[in-house]
């Protein structure tokens, strides 16, 4: 769980903005990372991500080559939830989905295809090698 | 047969960052399958095109290790050329050996690739030497998967009178063990894993957390509801809870998982020529942690079977990975015959 302080100023932050950054990181990286045609096949499709102990989320839709962020309230095909700690693990690939999913720590809820279709999506990027230095150092420290 | 030297370790890859996981932590054979209804994991976003497959194959192959393509669904009607298209693709590609079902697939391969190595799956359904040898004369298979349904006794018998190898599941979800037969799949959603490469698909899948728990529903129609703090398991049918005389459990069979770590020795003495680890649908960081852990265990065990001994962080780790955080020997043992 998060420090109770920063649980109480992510929950006070206007959803908004952070979406509008995550957007535009998605945007900036995701095309070249992911592929083009990846994302095409969810073109349209829209997400909404859910950090359960920050008590914020995000949400975007998927439109050609970029990611487009999404007022909260906004209806989405698909909403992911889980704790900070846990969507940083599946981030650095430590994590398995599935097991995090048999011990109820993520949700998908919503379109269960688009999830799992964005869920392999993910699996399939071949992270760069510095980034598995990275990884191998917060191994050894912190999750 | 006479016993191989030692146990391959055949490891699952549902992408190509799985794929080269599973190489550099120790795996012997990758098997992946192509992004169509020729394989049993036919999943959005899953499996390999031409390009990920060809750099896969090159990535295993020049460090020693197999790569086995599964087409291991059954040709639909109208639609045989998708299958054999699969197969002229592997076989490009210089796979070591394609995983096959279909009967007609597999007189297609032996006819168009004689050289190509043809090995019998899982959804094939033999469970007996007499139906292995049937493949090995009229298809020249290579090797049979055995299906999960066989006690460790009768398993002996099946490698001692089979004319070819003989690979069995040594890790992962299980299903109702009747694979290639099993239509529950179907029945609820009108797609099975025979026909179009997938149980309980997921655009039929839908979870929802309610006040009442957590309710998921295949094809609309409840299969679980799960209370804070129950472990959530595949949606299939074969694993829902229901209602039955007033009693609500598990009527056809718990989530759990297969794990054979315990009974290498045993398949090692009596002449298993490989274990398979499910899940090519789970992602690199399961390969990951049960391919080493796996590799590790065939290791010490061949080194001295006599002193090999399953050391409990293996246990624990696997564990943690399975569906319903527990594990079983499945039929491998039967205390009751």
């Amino acid at each position: 769980m998060l420090p109770p302080l920063v649980r109480a100023v992510a929950s006070r932050l206007p959803a908004f903005p952070p979406a509008v950054v995550c957007a535009l990181t998605l945007s900036l990286f995701a095309p070249r990372v992911v592929g083009r045609d990846a994302l095409a096949t969810l073109e349209g499709r829209t997400f909404r991500i859910v950090v359960r102990d920050a008590g914020t989320s995000v949400a975007f839709r998927i439109a050609p080559e970029r990611f487009v962020p999404l007022r909260p309230g906004h209806a989405v095909d698909v909403t992911f939830t889980a704790n900070a700690v846990d969507f940083l693990r599946l981030a650095a690939r430590r994590a398995d989905p599935d097991t995090l999913f048999f011990d109820r720590r993520l949700l998908i809820e919503g379109d269960t295809e688009a999830g799992l279709q964005l869920k392999n999506m993910l699996d399939a990027v071949e992270l760069p090698r510095w980034f598995s230095g990275i990884r191998e150092k917060q191994g050894r420290t912190t999750f | 047969m006479t016993a191989p030297k030692r146990i391959e370790l055949v490891c699952p890859a549902g992408t190509l960052p799985a794929l080269k996981t599973a190489i550099d932590h120790g795996a012997d054979c990758v098997y992946f399958g192509f992004r169509n209804d020729t394989n049993a994991r036919n999943f959005g976003g899953l499996n390999f095109d031409a390009k990920a497959a060809a750099e896969g194959v090159r990535y295993a192959q020049l460090r020693g290790r197999k790569v086995l393509v599964a087409l291991n669904t059954y040709a639909q009607p109208g639609a045989f050329e998708r299958w054999t298209r699969a197969l002229d693709l592997a076989a490009d590609l210089g796979v070591d050996a394609v995983i096959l079902a279909d009967p007609g697939l597999m007189r297609y391969a032996v006819e168009r690739h004689p050289d190509l190595r043809l090995h019998l799956s899982v959804q094939g359904s033999a469970t007996t030497y007499e139906a292995i040898n049937f493949y090995v004369r009229h298809f020249a298979i290579k090797r049979a998967v055995l299906p999960r349904v066989l006690s460790l006794a009768q398993v002996e018998h099946v490698v001692g009178s089979a004319q070819t190898e003989i690979e069995v599941f040594g890790f992962g979800s299980l299903c109702v063990m009747v694979e290639g037969r099993c239509a529950l799949s179907s029945y609820t959603t009108g797609e099975g894993p025979n026909t179009v490469g997938v149980c309980s698909p997921a655009k039929a899948v839908r979870w929802q957390d309610t006040a009442d728990g957590l309710e998921v529903r295949l094809n609309e129609v409840l299969i679980d509801r799960f209370a804070t703090g129950d472990k959530a398991g595949y949606p299939t049918l074969c694993k829902g809870r229901y209602v039955v005389r007033d009693d609500t459990h598990y009527a056809i069979e718990e989530p759990t998982s297969l794990n054979t770590l315990e009974l290498l020795p045993q398949l090692l003495q009596m002449g298993v020529a490989a274990v398979k680890i499910e899940g090519r649908q789970r992602s690199p960081a399961y390969v990951a942690a049960v391919t080493r852990i796996w590799r590790a265990a065939i290791d010490a065990c061949t080194a001295a079977p006599s002193r090999f001994a399953v050391r409990d962080a293996w246990m624990g780790e696997l564990a943690n990975l399975s569906e319903g955080r527990q594990t079983t020997l499945g039929a491998y043992h039967r205390p009751w015959r």
